[in-house]
Protein backbone atom coordinates (compact mmCIF):
# COMPACT_ATOMS: atom_id res chain seq x y z
CA UNK A 1 0.00 0.00 0.00
CA UNK A 2 1.37 3.24 -1.21
CA UNK A 3 1.45 6.43 1.50
CA UNK A 4 1.57 9.17 -1.15
CA UNK A 5 2.29 12.86 0.05
CA UNK A 6 0.11 15.82 -2.25
CA UNK A 7 2.56 18.53 -3.29
CA UNK A 8 -0.34 21.01 -3.28
CA UNK A 9 -1.88 19.95 0.24
CA UNK A 10 1.35 18.31 1.75
CA UNK A 11 -1.16 15.94 3.07
CA UNK A 12 -0.05 12.06 2.83
CA UNK A 13 -3.33 9.61 1.84
CA UNK A 14 -3.37 6.51 1.02
CA UNK A 15 -3.03 4.76 -2.56
CA UNK A 16 -6.70 4.36 -2.60
CA UNK A 17 -7.71 8.06 -2.99
CA UNK A 18 -5.28 8.23 -5.95
CA UNK A 19 -5.08 7.15 -9.41
CA UNK A 20 -1.78 6.18 -11.88
CA UNK A 21 -1.64 8.38 -14.63
CA UNK A 22 1.11 6.58 -16.59
CA UNK A 23 5.04 8.24 -17.35
CA UNK A 24 5.38 11.82 -16.40
CA UNK A 25 6.24 15.02 -18.64
CA UNK A 26 4.97 13.48 -21.85
CA UNK A 27 5.18 16.05 -24.57
CA UNK A 28 2.03 16.39 -26.70
CA UNK A 29 3.11 15.34 -30.17
CA UNK A 30 2.36 18.27 -32.39
CA UNK A 31 -0.67 18.26 -34.88
CA UNK A 32 -0.87 14.63 -36.05
CA UNK A 33 -1.44 16.10 -40.06
CA UNK A 34 2.24 17.75 -39.63
CA UNK A 35 3.70 14.56 -37.16
CA UNK A 36 5.09 11.11 -39.12
CA UNK A 37 3.84 8.07 -38.04
CA UNK A 38 6.53 7.08 -36.30
CA UNK A 39 6.57 10.41 -34.38
CA UNK A 40 2.98 9.79 -33.48
CA UNK A 41 3.23 5.92 -32.82
CA UNK A 42 6.10 6.86 -30.45
CA UNK A 43 3.60 9.93 -28.35
CA UNK A 44 0.78 7.51 -28.60
CA UNK A 45 2.52 3.66 -27.74
CA UNK A 46 5.93 4.08 -26.29
CA UNK A 47 7.29 4.50 -22.69
CA UNK A 48 10.08 4.62 -20.96
CA UNK A 49 8.81 1.55 -18.36
CA UNK A 50 11.98 2.54 -16.54
CA UNK A 51 13.13 -0.74 -14.26
CA UNK A 52 14.37 1.47 -11.27
CA UNK A 53 13.42 4.83 -10.55
CA UNK A 54 10.57 6.15 -12.54
CA UNK A 55 8.41 9.79 -12.88
CA UNK A 56 4.81 9.08 -12.82
CA UNK A 57 1.85 11.15 -13.27
CA UNK A 58 -1.06 10.60 -10.28
CA UNK A 59 -4.10 12.23 -9.66
CA UNK A 60 -5.46 12.57 -6.35
CA UNK A 61 -9.03 12.03 -6.82
CA UNK A 62 -11.26 13.72 -4.22
CA UNK A 63 -9.37 17.02 -5.33
CA UNK A 64 -8.95 16.30 -9.04
CA UNK A 65 -5.57 17.37 -9.16
CA UNK A 66 -2.74 16.11 -11.15
CA UNK A 67 0.67 15.62 -9.95
CA UNK A 68 4.45 14.23 -10.27
CA UNK A 69 5.86 11.04 -8.02
CA UNK A 70 9.45 10.08 -8.45
CA UNK A 71 9.31 5.76 -7.13
CA UNK A 72 11.68 3.25 -7.86
CA UNK A 73 9.34 0.75 -9.73
CA UNK A 74 11.51 -2.47 -8.04
CA UNK A 75 11.30 -1.30 -4.18
CA UNK A 76 8.67 1.08 -4.69
CA UNK A 77 9.79 3.71 -2.57
CA UNK A 78 8.61 6.72 -3.04
CA UNK A 79 11.49 9.23 -3.26
CA UNK A 80 9.33 12.76 -3.92
CA UNK A 81 6.30 14.21 -5.07
CA UNK A 82 6.10 16.93 -7.40
CA UNK A 83 3.75 19.54 -8.94
CA UNK A 84 2.96 19.83 -12.45
CA UNK A 85 5.63 22.01 -14.29
CA UNK A 86 8.51 21.48 -11.96
CA UNK A 87 11.29 19.21 -11.94
CA UNK A 88 12.14 16.15 -10.39
CA UNK A 89 15.20 15.96 -8.17
CA UNK A 90 15.67 12.72 -8.62
CA UNK A 91 17.06 10.94 -11.53
CA UNK A 92 17.54 7.89 -13.06
CA UNK A 93 20.67 7.13 -13.62
CA UNK A 94 19.83 4.50 -16.83
CA UNK A 95 20.89 1.50 -14.40
CA UNK A 96 18.59 1.02 -11.82
CA UNK A 97 20.52 3.71 -10.00
CA UNK A 98 19.39 6.97 -8.56
CA UNK A 99 21.15 10.70 -9.08
CA UNK A 100 19.96 13.49 -6.59
CA UNK A 101 20.44 16.57 -9.08
CA UNK A 102 20.59 18.62 -6.15
CA UNK A 103 23.55 17.20 -4.34
CA UNK A 104 25.57 17.47 -7.08
CA UNK A 105 24.57 20.84 -7.42
CA UNK A 106 25.41 21.10 -3.78
CA UNK A 107 29.16 19.65 -4.36
CA UNK A 108 29.62 21.75 -7.10
CA UNK A 109 28.77 25.10 -5.41
CA UNK A 110 31.21 23.83 -2.54
CA UNK A 111 34.46 23.26 -4.55
CA UNK B 1 16.71 -39.48 -22.48
CA UNK B 2 14.67 -41.97 -20.16
CA UNK B 3 10.95 -41.99 -22.03
CA UNK B 4 8.57 -41.72 -19.09
CA UNK B 5 5.71 -44.51 -18.70
CA UNK B 6 3.54 -45.92 -16.55
CA UNK B 7 5.87 -49.23 -16.94
CA UNK B 8 8.78 -46.57 -15.76
CA UNK B 9 6.67 -45.79 -12.56
CA UNK B 10 6.40 -49.36 -11.69
CA UNK B 11 10.30 -50.37 -12.55
CA UNK B 12 11.53 -47.10 -10.78
CA UNK B 13 9.08 -48.19 -7.52
CA UNK B 14 11.33 -51.40 -7.62
CA UNK B 15 14.68 -49.31 -7.08
CA UNK B 16 12.53 -47.40 -4.79
CA UNK B 17 12.89 -44.45 -6.77
CA UNK B 18 16.22 -44.12 -6.35
CA UNK B 19 16.99 -44.48 -10.10
CA UNK B 20 15.69 -41.62 -11.12
CA UNK B 21 17.74 -39.50 -13.82
CA UNK B 22 18.10 -35.54 -13.63
CA UNK B 23 15.75 -34.41 -16.25
CA UNK B 24 18.58 -32.08 -17.66
CA UNK B 25 22.10 -31.28 -17.70
CA UNK B 26 23.75 -28.39 -16.81
CA UNK B 27 26.10 -27.29 -19.05
CA UNK B 28 29.25 -24.77 -19.51
CA UNK B 29 28.39 -22.34 -21.88
CA UNK B 30 30.04 -22.89 -25.69
CA UNK B 31 31.72 -19.95 -27.24
CA UNK B 32 29.31 -19.83 -29.89
CA UNK B 33 25.38 -21.18 -30.90
CA UNK B 34 23.42 -21.05 -33.80
CA UNK B 35 20.67 -19.66 -31.77
CA UNK B 36 20.43 -17.66 -28.03
CA UNK B 37 17.27 -17.47 -26.74
CA UNK B 38 16.78 -15.11 -23.63
CA UNK B 39 14.31 -16.36 -20.92
CA UNK B 40 13.76 -19.68 -19.65
CA UNK B 41 10.35 -19.20 -18.83
CA UNK B 42 7.68 -21.20 -20.92
CA UNK B 43 7.80 -19.24 -24.00
CA UNK B 44 11.98 -19.51 -24.06
CA UNK B 45 11.84 -23.11 -23.63
CA UNK B 46 8.83 -23.95 -26.04
CA UNK B 47 10.91 -22.16 -28.75
CA UNK B 48 13.81 -24.52 -27.93
CA UNK B 49 12.43 -27.39 -28.22
CA UNK B 50 10.31 -26.27 -31.78
CA UNK B 51 13.47 -24.71 -32.78
CA UNK B 52 15.10 -28.86 -31.93
CA UNK B 53 12.34 -30.70 -33.37
CA UNK B 54 10.77 -28.78 -36.35
CA UNK B 55 13.88 -26.99 -37.53
CA UNK B 56 16.53 -29.32 -36.86
CA UNK B 57 18.43 -26.42 -34.69
CA UNK B 58 19.64 -27.95 -31.94
CA UNK B 59 23.14 -25.88 -31.71
CA UNK B 60 20.73 -23.43 -29.28
CA UNK B 61 21.13 -21.93 -25.46
CA UNK B 62 18.56 -20.80 -23.24
CA UNK B 63 19.80 -18.27 -21.32
CA UNK B 64 18.38 -17.39 -17.76
CA UNK B 65 19.26 -15.17 -14.89
CA UNK B 66 16.94 -17.18 -12.43
CA UNK B 67 15.36 -21.09 -12.38
CA UNK B 68 14.08 -22.30 -15.61
CA UNK B 69 10.30 -20.96 -15.31
CA UNK B 70 10.51 -19.17 -12.00
CA UNK B 71 8.95 -16.21 -13.36
CA UNK B 72 5.41 -15.80 -14.71
CA UNK B 73 5.48 -19.41 -16.02
CA UNK B 74 5.48 -20.03 -12.05
CA UNK B 75 2.97 -17.59 -11.56
CA UNK B 76 0.01 -17.23 -13.17
CA UNK B 77 -3.66 -19.00 -12.42
CA UNK B 78 -3.02 -21.69 -15.49
CA UNK B 79 -6.02 -20.92 -17.96
CA UNK B 80 -5.91 -22.11 -21.31
CA UNK B 81 -8.31 -20.81 -23.91
CA UNK B 82 -8.84 -20.03 -27.68
CA UNK B 83 -12.11 -17.97 -27.95
CA UNK B 84 -10.91 -14.33 -28.80
CA UNK B 85 -12.90 -11.99 -30.99
CA UNK B 86 -10.47 -10.53 -33.55
CA UNK B 87 -9.06 -13.04 -36.71
CA UNK B 88 -5.59 -12.49 -35.73
CA UNK B 89 -5.78 -13.27 -32.47
CA UNK B 90 -8.40 -16.54 -33.01
CA UNK B 91 -5.68 -17.78 -35.39
CA UNK B 92 -2.72 -17.39 -32.98
CA UNK B 93 -4.75 -18.73 -29.61
CA UNK B 94 -6.25 -21.57 -31.93
CA UNK B 95 -2.80 -22.79 -33.31
CA UNK B 96 -1.58 -23.03 -29.70
CA UNK B 97 -5.00 -24.61 -27.92
CA UNK B 98 -4.26 -27.62 -30.59
CA UNK B 99 -0.57 -27.79 -29.75
CA UNK B 100 -1.43 -27.99 -25.79
CA UNK B 101 -3.85 -31.07 -27.09
CA UNK B 102 -1.02 -32.85 -27.97
CA UNK B 103 1.50 -31.33 -25.76
CA UNK B 104 2.13 -34.21 -22.88
CA UNK B 105 2.23 -37.13 -25.63
CA UNK B 106 5.23 -34.49 -27.57
CA UNK B 107 7.15 -34.16 -24.80
CA UNK B 108 6.38 -37.08 -22.84
CA UNK B 109 5.87 -35.10 -19.69
CA UNK B 110 2.68 -35.15 -18.35
CA UNK B 111 1.31 -31.23 -18.20
CA UNK B 112 -2.09 -32.59 -16.87
CA UNK B 113 -3.65 -30.46 -19.36
CA UNK B 114 -7.34 -30.71 -18.20
CA UNK B 115 -9.77 -29.65 -20.64
CA UNK B 116 -12.50 -28.67 -18.55
CA UNK B 117 -14.02 -25.93 -20.05
CA UNK B 118 -13.93 -21.97 -19.36
CA UNK B 119 -17.23 -19.80 -18.91
CA UNK B 120 -16.56 -16.23 -19.36
CA UNK B 121 -19.75 -14.71 -17.35
CA UNK B 122 -21.58 -11.53 -18.85
CA UNK B 123 -23.00 -9.33 -16.19
CA UNK B 124 -25.00 -6.47 -18.21
CA UNK B 125 -26.52 -5.94 -21.66
CA UNK B 126 -23.91 -4.78 -23.45
CA UNK B 127 -21.40 -7.71 -21.92
CA UNK B 128 -24.44 -9.78 -23.09
CA UNK B 129 -24.07 -8.22 -26.77
CA UNK B 130 -20.49 -8.17 -26.38
CA UNK B 131 -20.17 -11.96 -26.04
CA UNK B 132 -23.09 -13.23 -28.38
CA UNK B 133 -20.55 -11.19 -30.61
CA UNK B 134 -17.62 -12.72 -29.83
CA UNK B 135 -18.87 -16.16 -29.77
CA UNK B 136 -20.18 -15.59 -32.90
CA UNK B 137 -16.93 -14.74 -34.18
CA UNK B 138 -15.27 -17.76 -32.86
CA UNK B 139 -17.69 -20.23 -34.30
CA UNK B 140 -16.95 -18.54 -37.61
CA UNK B 141 -12.99 -19.32 -37.00
CA UNK B 142 -14.09 -22.58 -36.52
CA UNK B 143 -13.39 -22.18 -32.57
CA UNK B 144 -15.81 -24.38 -30.40
CA UNK B 145 -17.74 -21.47 -28.49
CA UNK B 146 -21.52 -21.77 -27.07
CA UNK B 147 -23.35 -18.89 -25.56
CA UNK B 148 -25.46 -19.70 -21.97
CA UNK B 149 -27.89 -18.35 -20.58
CA UNK B 150 -28.07 -17.38 -16.90
CA UNK B 151 -29.72 -20.97 -16.15
CA UNK B 152 -26.70 -22.39 -18.28
CA UNK B 153 -24.39 -21.10 -15.95
CA UNK B 154 -26.82 -22.18 -12.87
CA UNK B 155 -26.47 -25.66 -14.28
CA UNK B 156 -22.79 -25.76 -15.14
CA UNK B 157 -21.67 -24.05 -11.95
CA UNK B 158 -23.98 -24.65 -9.32
CA UNK B 159 -22.09 -22.52 -6.52
CA UNK B 160 -22.41 -19.71 -7.98
CA UNK B 161 -25.21 -16.77 -7.08
CA UNK B 162 -26.85 -16.27 -10.17
CA UNK B 163 -30.49 -14.80 -8.62
CA UNK B 164 -31.25 -11.83 -10.05
CA UNK B 165 -31.29 -9.61 -6.85
CA UNK B 166 -27.44 -10.75 -7.22
CA UNK B 167 -24.81 -7.73 -6.81
CA UNK B 168 -23.21 -9.21 -10.23
CA UNK B 169 -25.71 -10.61 -11.98
CA UNK B 170 -25.22 -13.42 -14.20
CA UNK B 171 -27.16 -12.67 -17.32
CA UNK B 172 -25.32 -15.32 -19.84
CA UNK B 173 -21.77 -16.20 -20.34
CA UNK B 174 -19.49 -17.76 -23.53
CA UNK B 175 -18.63 -21.11 -22.58
CA UNK B 176 -15.51 -22.77 -24.33
CA UNK B 177 -15.71 -27.03 -23.48
CA UNK B 178 -12.21 -27.42 -25.37
CA UNK B 179 -10.32 -24.92 -23.09
CA UNK B 180 -9.11 -25.73 -19.64
CA UNK B 181 -6.26 -25.07 -17.09
CA UNK B 182 -2.57 -27.07 -17.61
CA UNK B 183 0.28 -27.77 -14.80
CA UNK B 184 2.05 -24.67 -15.13
CA UNK B 185 5.09 -25.55 -13.76
CA UNK B 186 5.48 -29.00 -15.91
CA UNK B 187 4.79 -26.77 -18.89
CA UNK B 188 8.47 -24.99 -18.40
CA UNK B 189 9.97 -28.10 -16.97
CA UNK B 190 8.15 -30.69 -19.63
CA UNK B 191 9.87 -28.35 -22.44
CA UNK B 192 13.12 -28.02 -20.94
CA UNK B 193 13.50 -31.77 -20.58
CA UNK B 194 12.59 -32.05 -23.98
CA UNK B 195 14.76 -29.60 -25.37
CA UNK B 196 17.94 -30.61 -23.36
CA UNK B 197 17.38 -34.46 -25.05
CA UNK B 198 18.06 -32.86 -27.97
CA UNK B 199 21.29 -31.19 -26.92
CA UNK B 200 19.41 -27.74 -26.51
CA UNK B 201 22.22 -25.69 -23.38
CA UNK B 202 20.05 -24.62 -20.75
CA UNK B 203 22.01 -21.98 -19.24
CA UNK B 204 20.75 -20.95 -15.81
CA UNK B 205 22.02 -18.40 -13.20
CA UNK B 206 23.47 -16.44 -16.31
CA UNK B 207 22.24 -13.37 -16.89
CA UNK B 208 22.33 -11.36 -20.01
CA UNK B 209 24.11 -7.98 -19.42
CA UNK B 210 24.55 -6.63 -23.19
CA UNK B 211 24.14 -7.65 -26.71
CA UNK B 212 27.09 -7.43 -28.84
CA UNK B 213 25.99 -5.45 -32.09
CA UNK B 214 28.17 -4.84 -34.90
CA UNK B 215 27.16 -2.74 -37.91
CA UNK B 216 23.62 -3.20 -36.79
CA UNK B 217 23.84 -6.99 -37.06
CA UNK B 218 23.14 -8.88 -33.88
CA UNK B 219 26.36 -11.22 -32.72
CA UNK B 220 25.68 -12.60 -29.62
CA UNK B 221 25.16 -11.43 -25.89
CA UNK B 222 27.45 -10.41 -23.19
CA UNK B 223 26.44 -12.27 -19.99
CA UNK B 224 27.77 -12.86 -16.66
CA UNK B 225 29.47 -16.14 -17.85
CA UNK B 226 30.95 -13.77 -20.51
CA UNK B 227 30.47 -13.39 -24.29
CA UNK B 228 28.51 -16.03 -25.83
CA UNK B 229 28.28 -15.21 -29.69
CA UNK B 230 25.26 -16.34 -31.49
CA UNK B 231 23.76 -15.99 -35.63
CA UNK B 232 20.38 -14.90 -34.64
CA UNK B 233 19.10 -14.13 -30.78
CA UNK B 234 15.47 -14.76 -29.57
CA UNK B 235 14.41 -12.28 -26.33
CA UNK B 236 11.45 -13.68 -24.30
CA UNK B 237 11.38 -12.01 -20.87
CA UNK B 238 8.00 -10.69 -20.71
CA UNK B 239 8.05 -8.43 -18.02
CA UNK B 240 11.73 -7.34 -18.07
CA UNK B 241 11.84 -6.69 -21.97
CA UNK B 242 12.15 -3.03 -22.07
CA UNK B 243 15.46 -3.09 -20.12
CA UNK B 244 16.46 -5.61 -22.39
CA UNK B 245 15.09 -3.29 -25.52
CA UNK B 246 17.09 -0.80 -23.95
CA UNK B 247 20.31 -2.68 -23.85
CA UNK B 248 19.79 -3.22 -27.55
CA UNK B 249 19.15 0.42 -28.33
CA UNK B 250 15.52 0.98 -28.86
CA UNK B 251 12.21 1.43 -26.92
CA UNK B 252 9.26 -0.88 -26.90
CA UNK B 253 5.20 -0.32 -26.71
CA UNK B 254 5.03 -2.17 -23.56
CA UNK B 255 5.08 -0.94 -19.85
CA UNK B 256 5.57 -3.70 -17.15
CA UNK B 257 2.78 -4.01 -14.61
CA UNK B 258 2.18 -6.06 -11.56
CA UNK B 259 -0.59 -8.70 -11.40
CA UNK B 260 -1.48 -11.11 -8.54
CA UNK B 261 -2.73 -14.05 -7.88
CA UNK B 262 -3.89 -16.29 -4.81
CA UNK B 263 -4.75 -19.39 -3.74
CA UNK B 264 -7.23 -20.48 -1.10
CA UNK B 265 -6.95 -23.67 1.49
CA UNK B 266 -7.36 -27.38 -0.05
CA UNK B 267 -11.31 -27.83 -0.44
CA UNK B 268 -13.28 -30.49 -1.81
CA UNK B 269 -14.40 -30.22 -5.55
CA UNK B 270 -17.02 -27.33 -5.89
CA UNK B 271 -15.67 -25.94 -9.15
CA UNK B 272 -15.02 -27.96 -12.03
CA UNK B 273 -14.58 -25.61 -14.73
CA UNK B 274 -13.45 -21.89 -14.92
CA UNK B 275 -15.18 -18.40 -14.38
CA UNK B 276 -13.71 -15.26 -15.99
CA UNK B 277 -15.63 -12.31 -15.12
CA UNK B 278 -14.32 -8.93 -17.43
CA UNK B 279 -16.41 -7.10 -15.15
CA UNK B 280 -15.08 -7.61 -11.72
CA UNK B 281 -11.66 -8.47 -12.99
CA UNK B 282 -11.36 -11.90 -11.37
CA UNK B 283 -11.50 -15.83 -12.30
CA UNK B 284 -11.65 -18.51 -10.48
CA UNK B 285 -11.00 -22.49 -10.80
CA UNK B 286 -10.09 -24.82 -8.65
CA UNK B 287 -7.05 -27.03 -8.59
CA UNK B 288 -6.88 -30.96 -8.75
CA UNK B 289 -4.93 -30.55 -5.19
CA UNK B 290 -8.15 -28.85 -3.73
CA UNK B 291 -7.13 -25.13 -4.05
CA UNK B 292 -9.32 -22.45 -5.58
CA UNK B 293 -6.87 -20.68 -7.92
CA UNK B 294 -7.98 -16.51 -8.13
CA UNK B 295 -6.53 -14.55 -10.16
CA UNK B 296 -7.05 -10.75 -10.15
CA UNK B 297 -6.12 -7.35 -11.93
CA UNK B 298 -3.30 -5.70 -12.79
CA UNK B 299 -1.47 -2.18 -10.64
CA UNK B 300 -2.60 0.27 -12.38
CA UNK B 301 1.27 1.91 -11.87
CA UNK B 302 4.97 0.67 -13.36
CA UNK B 303 5.76 -2.26 -11.21
CA UNK B 304 9.09 -4.81 -11.50
CA UNK B 305 8.78 -5.67 -7.78
CA UNK B 306 6.63 -9.09 -7.82
CA UNK B 307 4.46 -7.75 -5.58
CA UNK B 308 1.05 -5.67 -5.97
CA UNK B 309 -1.17 -3.71 -3.88
CA UNK B 310 -3.72 -4.86 -0.80
CA UNK B 311 -6.61 -2.93 -2.93
CA UNK B 312 -6.23 -4.95 -5.81
CA UNK B 313 -6.48 -8.20 -3.62
CA UNK B 314 -9.39 -6.87 -1.24
CA UNK B 315 -11.46 -5.73 -4.92
CA UNK B 316 -11.08 -9.44 -6.07
CA UNK B 317 -12.01 -11.23 -3.26
CA UNK B 318 -14.91 -9.16 -2.64
CA UNK B 319 -15.93 -10.25 -6.47
CA UNK B 320 -15.57 -13.45 -6.00
CA UNK B 321 -17.47 -13.49 -2.55
CA UNK B 322 -20.22 -11.95 -3.72
CA UNK B 323 -20.47 -14.58 -7.18
CA UNK B 324 -19.80 -17.16 -5.02
CA UNK B 325 -21.28 -16.50 -1.30
CA UNK B 326 -20.45 -19.72 0.08
CA UNK B 327 -16.96 -19.39 -0.62
CA UNK B 328 -16.72 -16.08 2.08
CA UNK B 329 -15.58 -18.24 5.35
CA UNK B 330 -12.50 -19.90 3.01
CA UNK B 331 -9.35 -19.19 3.95
CA UNK B 332 -6.11 -18.00 1.69
CA UNK B 333 -3.00 -19.26 2.08
CA UNK B 334 -0.92 -18.07 -0.24
CA UNK B 335 -0.62 -14.42 -2.32
CA UNK B 336 1.49 -13.43 -5.32
CA UNK B 337 2.22 -11.23 -8.06
CA UNK B 338 4.22 -11.17 -11.18
CA UNK B 339 5.58 -8.59 -13.55
CA UNK B 340 3.19 -8.68 -17.06
CA UNK B 341 4.35 -6.96 -20.17
CA UNK B 342 1.13 -4.81 -21.35
CA UNK B 343 0.74 -3.70 -24.56
CA UNK B 344 -1.48 -0.72 -25.84
CA UNK B 345 -3.75 -3.09 -27.53
CA UNK B 346 -3.01 -5.91 -25.44
CA UNK B 347 -1.89 -8.13 -27.97
CA UNK B 348 1.68 -9.61 -27.86
CA UNK B 349 4.75 -8.46 -29.86
CA UNK B 350 6.31 -10.99 -32.29
CA UNK B 351 8.70 -9.55 -34.54
CA UNK B 352 11.75 -8.63 -35.98
CA UNK B 353 13.59 -5.50 -34.26
CA UNK B 354 15.84 -2.40 -35.62
CA UNK B 355 18.80 -4.46 -35.24
CA UNK B 356 19.22 -7.71 -37.46
CA UNK B 357 18.81 -10.68 -36.40
CA UNK B 358 17.68 -9.92 -33.14
CA UNK B 359 13.75 -10.79 -32.91
CA UNK B 360 11.99 -10.31 -29.76
CA UNK B 361 8.77 -12.07 -28.30
CA UNK B 362 6.74 -10.18 -25.76
CA UNK B 363 4.15 -8.10 -24.87
CA UNK B 364 1.95 -11.42 -23.73
CA UNK B 365 0.58 -9.01 -20.59
CA UNK B 366 -2.04 -10.97 -18.60
CA UNK B 367 -2.96 -14.15 -21.02
CA UNK B 368 0.54 -15.53 -22.19
CA UNK B 369 0.54 -19.09 -20.55
CA UNK B 370 -2.15 -19.92 -22.63
CA UNK B 371 -0.02 -19.39 -25.80
CA UNK B 372 3.02 -21.31 -24.73
CA UNK B 373 2.92 -23.75 -27.33
CA UNK B 374 1.86 -21.65 -29.84
CA UNK B 375 4.23 -18.68 -29.33
CA UNK B 376 7.05 -20.87 -28.85
CA UNK B 377 6.11 -23.00 -32.18
CA UNK B 378 5.57 -19.51 -34.45
CA UNK B 379 8.95 -17.63 -32.71
CA UNK B 380 11.34 -20.75 -33.33
CA UNK B 381 9.67 -20.67 -36.88
CA UNK B 382 10.70 -17.01 -36.83
CA UNK B 383 14.32 -17.45 -35.90
CA UNK B 384 14.87 -20.20 -37.57
CA UNK B 385 13.72 -18.79 -41.20
CA UNK B 386 14.75 -15.29 -39.81
CA UNK B 387 11.38 -13.69 -40.82
CA UNK B 388 7.85 -14.09 -38.75
CA UNK B 389 5.36 -16.64 -39.63
CA UNK B 390 2.70 -15.90 -41.10
CA UNK B 391 0.67 -16.48 -38.07
CA UNK B 392 3.08 -13.64 -36.27
CA UNK B 393 3.15 -11.22 -39.36
CA UNK B 394 0.24 -9.20 -37.78
CA UNK B 395 2.20 -8.66 -34.40
CA UNK B 396 4.87 -7.06 -35.64
CA UNK B 397 5.90 -3.61 -33.47
CA UNK B 398 5.54 -1.96 -36.68
CA UNK B 399 1.75 -1.87 -35.98
CA UNK B 400 2.35 0.89 -33.40
CA UNK B 401 3.49 3.37 -36.35
CA UNK B 402 1.46 2.01 -38.76
CA UNK B 403 -1.75 2.10 -36.62
CA UNK B 404 -2.74 -1.53 -37.73
CA UNK B 405 -3.19 -2.97 -34.11
CA UNK B 406 -5.09 -6.02 -33.16
CA UNK B 407 -7.11 -3.83 -30.27
CA UNK B 408 -8.22 -7.12 -28.45
CA UNK B 409 -8.24 -4.61 -25.46
CA UNK B 410 -11.33 -5.12 -23.35
CA UNK B 411 -12.79 -7.22 -26.40
CA UNK B 412 -11.71 -10.80 -25.57
CA UNK B 413 -13.52 -11.43 -22.81
CA UNK B 414 -10.46 -10.79 -20.62
CA UNK B 415 -9.71 -8.81 -17.61
CA UNK B 416 -7.30 -6.72 -18.29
Amino acid sequence: MFYIRCPYTNEYHSEEEFKPCGQAQIRRADSPVSTSDEQWGDYLFFRDNIRGVHHEMWLHLPTRRYFNVTRHTVTNEILETWRMGEEPRYQSDGRGGVIDTRADNDSEEVA
Amino acid sequence: MERYSGFGLVRHALSHHEQWQRMWRNPTPKRHYDVIIVGGGGHGLATAWYLAREHGVTNVAVIEKGWLGGGNTARNTTIVRSNYLFDESARLYEHALKLWEGLSQDINYNVMFSQRGVLNVAHTMQDVRDTRRRVNANRLNGIDSDYLDADGVKHLVPAMDCLENARYPVLGASFQPRAGVARHDAVAWGYARAADSRGVDLLQNTEVTGFLIENGEVKGVETTSGEIRAGRVGVVTAGNSSTMARMAGFNLPVESHPLQALVSEPLKPVIDTVIMSNQVHGYISQSDKGDLVIGAGVDGYVGYGQRGSYPIIEHVIQAIVEMFPSLSRVRMNRQWGGVVDTTPDASPIISTTPVKGLFFNCGWGTGGFKATPGSGHIFAWTLAKGRPHPIAEPYSMQRFHTGALVDEHGAAAVAH
